[in-house]
């Protein structure tokens, strides 16, 4: 039992990670529906910035999660603008080969700025334990686990309460009605990137933080984790991927702990297949049927 | 059958003999030196994969991105078997074994996620080659991360160019049948074929797996090229390269797939000690190619004989006539 509730709280952390970048996924998917493959590699250059950002001008961490987030924000845009714009016509195919070459892209400019080699982030959060009934917490896992639920917080809140907010749902809903009601639906499509970017770099830090290895290629895995997350809980839907991101996290802790770390990533991607089979709107999703 | 002798055929025949003899002779006199002729074998390969990859995104129209994972099969099968067997038999049997693995593999694989569309089947090809890398790196008979080593170096010209011209021609006549024409339908439009009585499902598992095998048999050439199988040489980096052939060639069009992988292997050559740059500007024309010409520099057209020599199908002219009436 005492087994069990550690493994919880070690998923619940990893999962706020997941969840945040899932939740870009979902956003973009939601109102252009694009699956970003290069998202898992936004995250990655979120983690790079911050990494930069601590190490080489010495700033405390909250400034450097504000610096790398308005920089990813800006980047995600610059992607968006040049790569993803003019293909809004284009067929879904051609889309999605489009961001596996930007994702591509960005890996081997990285790969290329900064080298092969994999940096250490520095430890800016005191690596304490306190032990609660018995449960031994960590400070960077208390952390990580709150900042994603104030994100995920502010989130929900823009969302559902600004006008931003209700023009993103619109233009989720029809992009064309949304446009006749006088919404910019560029505009909108381009914050939903940034704030999808920003989230993905606050995950990227926390990775950072967590793992404390720093590479160009760190970016795959939790990316395709984070999808899987999202497909999970329903793509398209903002608590889903919340939803989904604890789960996955969750799931992975416990066949970590209890089964076998090698197989962990398999794990992920024979739920991804059962989830599609079953239920492939998602948890949280509605049945769409297909028009002809 | 009878137009296996046709004027046409003669004449691909009578090119393949020149073009086999022509390098066979540069190779024997050392114009083609072992570096080059090992650069020779690999853009082999990989217009085996190209071409293979091509029948499932281009002629099917279903976005597979775990093809390195099959290819990954046909590498250790080959690696294991010649481990015992390190002859010829050795090689064809593994070829075999790989196939046969990629088939029930591909078949298992195929049923669930094919029901799946666009998106959603790319993810979960992807899934399904993470996984089998996975395994292969977890399983013992593979040897883990280090892979296998010391695979006995088989490969031969007249060997390589055997099995790329026969994965070629098995490839167009692939297209070109019945089963083809139906693939080409789903893609064209899923829900319209199905209307017409073709079994959808049916047909994308059956171009899913000629593709699986094609790259298995890919992958064991491969191991006796490079004679090292790692785990890591199979991840999601290769896959991504043969879909850049596909697409830089032209989805749906496999002397497209075979052309961009001669011309992209020469690249690769060419900008050998300059990686970074190489991969950077694969991902550059990837974008470019999506945003200004989707499909690709032949799009779905074959380069071919027809045209050159102003050879027409004679049941096309019929047709039209017909038509005009």
């Amino acid at each position: 039992m005492q087994q069990f509730l550690q493994q919880t709280i070690n998923g619940l952390s990893i999962g706020g990670v997941y969840a945040l970048i899932a939740l870009g996924y979902t956003m973009v998917y939601g109102i252009i529906k694009l699956i970003n493959f290069a998202h898992g590699d936004i995250f990655m250059f979120g983690a790079y910035v911050g990494m930069v950002a601590v190490m080489n001008f010495n700033m405390p961490i909250y400034l450097a999660f504000i610096i790398a987030m308005a920089v990813t924000a800006l980047f995600g845009v610059i992607i968006e603008r040049v790569a993803y714009k003019p293909l809004r016509k284009s067929t879904r195919t051609a889309a999605l080969i489009t961001a596996i070459g930007v994702s591509f892209l960005i890996q081997n400019g990285v790969l290329m700025i900064m080298g092969a080699n994999i940096y250490a982030f520095p430890q800016v959060i005191p690596n304490q334990f306190f032990t609660i009934f018995g449960l031994r917490l960590n400070m960077l896992q208390l952390v990580i686990f709150a900042t994603s639920i104030a994100l995920m917080i502010i989130l929900q809140f823009i969302v559902s309460k600004t006008k931003l907010g209700r023009a993103m749902r619109s233009v989720a809903v029809d992009k064309d009605a949304a446009a006749l009601m006088g919404v910019n639906v560029d505009n909108v499509i381009t914050i939903t990137f940034a704030i999808g970017s920003a989230l993905a770099a606050a995950a990227g830090i926390m990775v950072g933080l967590y793992y404390i290895k720093v590479f160009p290629f760190m970016g795959f895995t939790p990316g395709l984790k984070a999808f899987v997350a999202a497909v999970f809980g329903g793509i398209g839907i903002i608590p889903g991927a919340m939803i989904g991101g604890f789960a996955i996290g969750l799931i992975e802790t416990y066949v970590a702990g209890y089964g076998s770390t090698l197989y962990k990533d398999a794990v992920v991607f024979v739920i991804l297949i059962l989830i599609l089979l079953v239920k492939p709107s998602g948890l949280l999703g509605k049945n769409v049927k297909e028009k002809v | 059958m009878k137009n296996l002798f046709s004027k046409k055929n003669l004449i691909w025949l009578g090119l393949l003999i020149v073009f086999f003899f022509l390098f066979q002779f540069l190779i024997d006199v050392r114009i083609i030196t072992p570096y080059y002729r090992t650069v020779l074998y690999g853009i082999g390969i990989f217009i085996i994969l190209g071409v293979s990859l091509n029948i499932i995104i281009g002629i099917t129209g279903q976005l597979s991105l775990g093809h390195a994972g099959f290819m990954s099969i046909g590498a250790y099968s080959a690696a294991i078997v010649m481990q015992n067997m390190p002859d010829m038999t050795g090689l064809l049997l593994g070829m075999v074994v790989g196939a046969v693995v990629s088939i029930l593999v591909s078949f298992v694989v195929a049923i669930p996620t094919l029901r799946l569309k666009g998106d959603y089947l790319a993810i979960a090809t992807l899934g399904v080659g993470e996984i089998i890398r996975i395994v292969i790196l977890n399983l013992e008979i593979t040897n883990g991360a280090s892979g296998i080593s010391n695979i006995k170096n088989l490969i031969s010209w007249p060997l390589l160019f055997v099995f790329v011209v026969g994965a070629v021609v098995l490839s167009a006549n692939f297209k070109n049948s019945a089963i083809g024409r139906a693939c080409i339908s789903i893609k064209e439009d899923e829900i319209a074929s199905e209307a017409m009585g073709i079994h959808t499902t049916k047909y994308k598992v059956i171009a899913f797996i000629f593709g699986a095998v094609l790259a298995s048999v890919a992958g064991s050439l491969y191991a006796t090229t490079y004679y090292v199988v790692k785990p890591e040489t199979f991840g999601i980096a290769t896959s991504i390269n043969i879909l850049i052939i596909v697409v830089f060639g032209g989805m749906g069009s496999l002397t497209g797939s075979a052309i961009s992988a001669i011309f992209i292997g020469i690249v690769n050559m060419l900008l050998q000690s300059y990686a970074e740059v190489r991969l950077i500007t694969y991902a550059l024309v990837l974008i470019v190619v999506m945003i200004f010409r989707p499909q690709g520099l032949l799009g779905s057209k074959e380069f071919g004989l027809d045209k050159v020599l102003g050879f027409r199908p004679p049941s096309f002219k019929k047709s039209r006539k017909e038509n005009s009436k």
